[in-house]
């Protein structure tokens, strides 16, 4: 190999896709420093996977350049293809082999040869929490194990870096803890980490940087500290018992947006301990009582609706 | 290790996974071996007094029309597995695992070549079966060992040909039921040959059609080999055909794999 330490996991610039009359990806860059995690975030139909499938070397982009782990992508497939495990959306196990056949076919497709093959098997088996499903067949495991085989199978061949297309996506809260753990855990092995999600929360997680996707564009790249501060989603809802609660409280608070049906005020917030005793007191020191508190933290809708610009504006300051 | 060695090892890779499959999914198996002894029994023991009369041999009559029939049951077995070919290739493409093998540094070929090798074996121990059954109820060969590897060898290259031809036909099918559809055909072109029947006994476009199409030289050689009929230019048809066949069949299916799968 020859990588240098400085050069970077993933490169692209200006990478385009489409599919018919239909652009799906309009010109991405992106750069992944060996050693990170880097999500890619975006809804449904964004081009997260298509993104995944042309850096993992699935399918051909139509215009730009890729190198993934130092090589070109469309010129040295096969050189990309030996430094990376993919695990898909779509889980990518064969059914009708079990779990342990599964990963000695992947295995024996990394030329590891028999005795390594099965060590590294039992390895993964082990690690992934497979032991005792390894004699049974693949379609009969549950979502989470799949999950789990799909990416032990990814990790056979030791790839330097690796892509988690929505790897929790379908999981109950439990599995998708589980997952986390392993991919922190393959962080600490020194992996470069390329995962697409839906969560905002995962993302933050896990990530060290996150790109935003949305129609085929990156509207925002950072931290999770860094997009947050850019979304002023947060706030406080306060409710009051009656229409008189809710007027001093308004008079006291100033600039809200108030919902004198609901009887509710939202006060602009970044959801931190200190922001919320400090409202509270003032409302203390007026002797106003609140019925019911909750808060709101940026997600992911206040993240696109703020970055990619989209219409919510309009019935906010109408209430 | 040469490029050679890998395309090899990884092939053998695969082979094992397809009879891994063959062995967990048995009912297609037997499936594709019941069709062909079922129109062997029907075709000798329903309509074989009738039609052994008419091909005016020496004893007449249901034996006789066994002898006859059994090459065109033998290519019936070899189309029928086809039909599996598509079936199982087709399945195999909706899976996830394929997306897996095409990120994966193995040689691009070995997932169809596993298929393709693991058809043969099937398709071939379903020709020993129905050869089996064909023996058990009266088939007599004047073959000798010579004559029987060189029957072996005609049925396996055109097991070899239709089978690539099948692994395109279960590719470049969207949905597995078309994919069981598309090679339905091939089930029936003994029909239309010298399996069942003489070609000079078919009316005229017919006749042309019968005696120009694929299965007919197969059926005449492996005919001749088997009972001793005249092979004349059957052979070197034959073979010809298999020849072409397999070529479109390999290049045809191998640019449909490396097309970019569509989701």
């Amino acid at each position: 190999m020859t990588t240098a330490p400085s050069q970077p996991a993933i490169a692209a610039s200006g990478l385009c896709k489409s599919f018919g009359d239909q652009v799906v990806l309009d010109g991405i860059d992106l750069d992944v420093p060996e050693g990170t995690v880097f999500a890619l975030l975006g809804p449904n139909g964004a081009g997260k996977t298509t993104t995944v499938q042309i850096l993992s070397t699935l399918i051909g982009a139509d215009g730009g350049e890729v190198r993934v782990a130092g090589h070109d992508v469309a010129r040295d497939p096969d050189s990309v293809r030996a430094a990376i495990g993919v695990t898909g959306q779509f889980s990518a196990v064969d059914n009708l082999l079990t779990g342990e056949e599964n990963l000695i076919l992947m295995a024996d497709l990394r030329h590891l040869g028999r005795r390594e093959g099965r060590r590294r098997a039992a390895e993964l088996l082990e690690r992934f929490d497979l032991v005792e499903a390894a004699k049974t067949l693949a379609a009969t495991y549950s979502g989470g194990m799949r999950r789990r085989l799909d990416l032990a199978m990814g990790l056979v061949g030791d790839p330097r870096i690796v892509f988690l297309d929505e790897p929790t996506t379908g999981l109950d809260p439990r599995s998708r803890r589980t997952m986390w753990q392993i991919i922190r855990d393959l962080v600490a092995g020194g992996v470069t980490i390329f995962l697409t999600t839906q969560y905002l929360e995962e993302a933050d997680e896990l990530a060290d940087r996150i790109a935003l996707l949305d129609h085929g564009r990156l509207v925002a790249e950072g931290t999770a500290d860094e997009l947050k501060r850019r979304i002023p989603g947060g706030h406080i809802s306060l409710r009051f018992a009656d229409a008189d609660g809710l007027e001093s409280a308004a008079r006291i608070l100033g600039e809200v947006s108030r919902d004198d049906e609901a009887l509710t005020l939202q006060v602009p917030s970044d959801g931190g301990v200190k922001s919320l005793r400090a409202l509270l007191d003032r409302l203390d020191d007026a002797s106003i009582d609140v019925d019911g508190l909750s808060i709101h933290t940026p997600d992911l809708d206040d993240v696109f609706l703020t970055l990619t610009g989209q219409p919510d504006k309009e019935k906010e300051p109408a209430r | 290790m040469s490029t050679l060695t890998y395309a090899v090892r990884d092939s053998a890779t695969m082979l094992r996974r397809q009879l891994r499959h063959m062995l967990r999914y048995p009912s297609m198996t037997l499936q594709l071996v019941g069709m062909p002894i079922v129109f062997l029994l029907l075709f000798v023991y329903v309509f074989g007094g009738t039609l052994g009369a008419g091909l005016g041999g020496p004893s007449g009559g249901r034996a006789e029309y066994l002898e006859y029939v059994t090459p065109g049951i033998l290519l019936m077995t070899v189309a029928t597995a086809c039909t599996g070919t598509a079936i199982s290739v087709a399945m195999d493409m909706t899976e996830g695992i394929i997306a897996r093998f095409r990120t994966m540094a193995i040689a691009r070929a070995s997932v169809l070549t596993g298929h393709v090798v693991g058809s043969l074996i099937q398709t071939m121990l379903s020709i020993a079966v129905v050869i089996g059954v064909a023996l058990l109820i009266g088939f007599r060969p004047t073959a000798g060992l010579v004559e029987w590897a060189a029957a072996t060898g005609v049925l396996a290259l055109i097991s070899l040909a239709l089978t690539w031809l099948s692994v395109a036909l279960g590719m470049v099918t969207k949905s597995v039921e078309s994919a069981s559809n598309l090679p339905t055909p091939l089930v029936f072109l003994p029909f239309l040959g010298s399996g069942f029947v003489p070609t000079d006994s078919m009316p005229v476009g017919l006749r042309w059609f019968a005696e120009y199409q694929p299965f007919t030289p197969v059926i005449e050689t492996v005919r001749g080999l088997l009972l001793g009929t005249p092979i004349g230019n059957s052979a070197v048809i034959a073979i010809a055909w298999c020849a072409g066949i397999t070529v479109v069949g390999y290049l045809w299916a191998k640019k449909l794999y490396n097309r970019d799968p569509v989701r």
